[in-house]
């Protein structure tokens, strides 16, 4: 059984103008020490993913199906007390921007010791020695003194990497980081990363990374997801999916990095944006920007525009694509015939 | 410290000088203090002699120039009507006030936290809603009102016979709804305990309490509704931000969440919106103070600008001036004491 495990995940926003499906089919597993990243762009349901596992989401959000298991227990429906003894313990997070997440007026040492009674029956001394230990691993200059400093006084990278400490404190199973290096310096981001990875790698946790960086992605996680609009449209194995991308979407993501472009010539990009999610296009939901909606006969597909596409195994990758269960079957139906 | 202390000393003394001058400039619209002194019968020619005595007659500048220059001795000149230094008979009613405005504030601070904490928590809650509404009543009805209505219901009394009295559920709930009205609504009462100088205190017991109550309610009406509003307000905001979502990500209890985390963020901007409010509820008791003839400064500021007192007014309005500056001074200190990203001049880092 796998570590987490999470199937058919269904998040919803009840809004006024209705309910908003935020998240729909998402399944995965993470095992112990494992790294899965989640690719996306702004909007397709990365952050809600991560937040939603712990069952974070705020109103009027909510889980309205699938599972989350995490050690076999159910965490969808466990309550809110029983979630508190997983969260920060057992499976911690990571937020994006450093300068908003920890409390302005609360000490460094005060916040981590907060997490660590909350959890754990000891002395504040005792909490104070272990939150030395694990600013000491994130490499901060004089870890003595950070304790009884101030958010404020600390600059982007060492409040991240203070962050980190945090998530390492009850030496938990999974980190859940969700764009832990966006909102640094670009200097500091792959010094971060880079920290973070070690850490996982020593200590065996499973980190699951939100991203839309596929260069951190691809150094950094075994297996990934891709998300468009709410769906994950492609996972498997993160160098499988980065050297052959089958869905034309993660296709046009990696055509547009930079080092895709040709020199001298303009970027790569997916033309159109992400459509919002109270307002999909019928059928899949990449439709309106693909290239790949011709057939080989010039005449669009109908299932593309008509018909939501189900997954396809391709190889060791699960692709949620028309175009490519098309050849998938032709290939088929040629084997078939010879 | 010391440094940011003088510089408030010296803010001190700079609105004391602008307000002695604004009071002065006004004194000749506020009638004759020697009618108001000597009465009808006296003859024009010794009235003119007082007022030559008392230098009403000189220029504005020479009048200024003089009680300048006494003040900066700590002579704020006599008042007309009680015959003796104005700063005496200030001394002797501030106790009263500051008594009153405490009273209020303790009302204030003991009520509006946890209510505007839970209708923050709670925004769709039945209860958050009626206080919602109760408080753009209560800020809607003006001090004297609030005072008057208290004074009906809880001193005069009121007898409600809207339910049947012949059935029983009807006596009962007649009964519940109608009040005795034995709460004493005016002046200090008579068991006031002397503590030191000019200052006999309400607060040491059962019959001063009792006379404090109304007073204080009423004085309270109008702040208590404004900090439950900014309190929720604020509290709701700081509910929405990523370091509560990520503490509760650090798997706290809820309880620390909320009156650690958020609430101490909250109190921010209340603490510095409280230090100017707590100041200009030391202006509100004039309204407080006549409706319950409660002998503090605001009614006795009420009495000398109808006896043209003016050298009572112009001591009363330093003397407020001064109660702004102070209590602005004490909230700056608490604020840096709250909020670790604020450095008071000339405090080391």
């Amino acid at each position: 059984m796998a570590l987490l495990e999470v199937s058919q995940l269904d998040v919803r926003f009840a809004l006024r103008q209705g309910e908003v499906r935020a998240l729909r089919d998402v399944n995965f597993t993470l095992e112990r020490g494992e790294r899965l990243g989640i690719v996306g762009e702004s909007g397709a349901g990365k952050s809600v993913a991560a937040f939603s596992l712990l069952n974070l989401i705020a109103k009027p959000g909510f889980i309205a199906g699938g599972s989350i298991k995490f050690e076999g227990q159910t965490l969808n429906t466990m309550s809110e007390r029983g979630l508190r003894k997983i969260r920060g313990n057992r499976i911690s997070m990571i937020f994006q921007d450093p300068m908003m997440t920890l409390n302005p007026v609360l000490s460094i040492g005060e916040q981590m010791v907060e997490c660590l009674k909350a959890h754990r029956r000891i002395s504040t001394k005792e909490a104070r020695a272990i939150a030395l230990d694990k600013l000491q691993q994130v490499q901060i200059p004089s870890p003595e003194t950070r304790l009884d400093q101030y958010p404020h006084e600390l600059s982007g990278g060492m409040r991240q990497r203070i962050i980190i400490a945090i998530a390492l404190l009850l030496d938990p199973d999974i980190i859940i980081a969700d764009e832990p290096t966006t909102a640094l310096d670009v200097t500091i981001q792959a010094e971060i990363m880079a920290l973070l990875l070690e850490l996982c790698e020593q200590h065996n946790v499973g980190l699951i990374l939100i991203t839309h960086d596929l260069g951190v992605v691809s150094q950094v996680t075994q297996r990934m997801l891709v998300m468009y609009a709410g769906r994950v449209i492609e996972q498997g194995l993160t160098r499988e999916i980065i050297n052959d991308p089958q869905h034309p979407y993660t296709q046009g993501l990696i055509n547009a990095l930079p080092q895709m472009a040709t020199p001298g010539e303009k970027l790569n990009q997916i033309r159109g944006s992400m459509p919002s999610l109270s307002n999909l296009p019928s059928g899949c939901a990449f439709h309106p920007r693909c290239d790949f909606i011709n057939r080989a006969d010039g005449q669009p597909r109908p299932a593309c525009t008509q018909q939501v596409p189900e997954f396809v195994e391709s190889g060791n990758c699960r692709v949620a694509c028309h175009m490519v269960a098309e050849m998938l079957e032709d290939r088929r139906l040629k084997e078939e015939t010879q | 410290m010391i440094a940011f202390l003088i510089k408030r000393l010296m803010h001190a003394i700079l609105v004391m000088f602008v307000i002695s001058v604004l009071a002065f400039a006004i004194q000749d619209n506020l009638g004759d203090p020697v009618q108001q002194m000597v009465g009808q019968s006296v003859p024009e020619s010794e009235r003119e002699a007082i007022r030559e005595r008392l230098g009403l007659n000189d220029p504005f500048i020479v009048q200024y120039a003089r009680f300048a220059k006494n003040a900066v001795q700590g002579d704020f000149g006599d008042s007309y009507f009680y015959r003796e230094p104005a700063l005496e008979v200030i001394a002797r009613h501030l106790p009263a006030t500051l008594e009153l405005v405490f009273a209020a504030t303790l009302i204030i601070v003991l009520f509006s936290v946890p209510i505007g904490v839970y209708s923050a928590i709670k925004p769709r809650s039945p209860i958050s809603r009626f206080f919602m509404g109760a408080s753009i009543i209560g800020i809607s009805i003006p001090v004297f009102l609030t005072a008057i209505l208290l004074i009906q219901i809880f001193a005069i009394g009121i007898t409600i016979t809207l339910f049947p009295e012949s059935t029983s559920w009807g006596a009962w709930l007649n009964g519940l709804l109608s009040t005795e009205g034995n709460m004493p609504s005016f002046g200090r009462g008579y068991d006031l305990v002397h503590v030191v100088g000019h200052w006999d205190t309400n607060l040491a017991t059962w019959n001063g309490l009792q006379h404090l109550v109304l007073p204080a309610i009423s004085l309270a009406s109008i702040m208590l509704p404004l900090f439950i509003r900014l309190i929720r307000a604020e509290m709701m905001e700081v509910l929405q931000s990523e370091y509560v979502k990520y503490a509760r990500a650090k798997g706290i209890s809820m309880r620390r969440v909320y009156f650690v985390h958020a609430l101490k963020n909250t109190m921010l901007p209340v603490i510095t919106v409280g230090g100017v409010q707590i100041g200009t509820m030391v202006a509100y008791t004039i309204l407080t103070e006549t409706v319950f003839q409660w002998p503090g400064m605001g009614l006795m500021f009420l009495d000398a600008i109808n006896r043209a007192d003016i050298p009572l007014i112009v001591t009363y309005l330093m003397i407020v001036g001064v109660i702004f500056v102070v209590t602005n001074t004490i909230v700056d200190l608490i604020y840096g004491f709250v909020n670790p990203t604020v450095k008071l001049t000339g405090k080391p880092a």
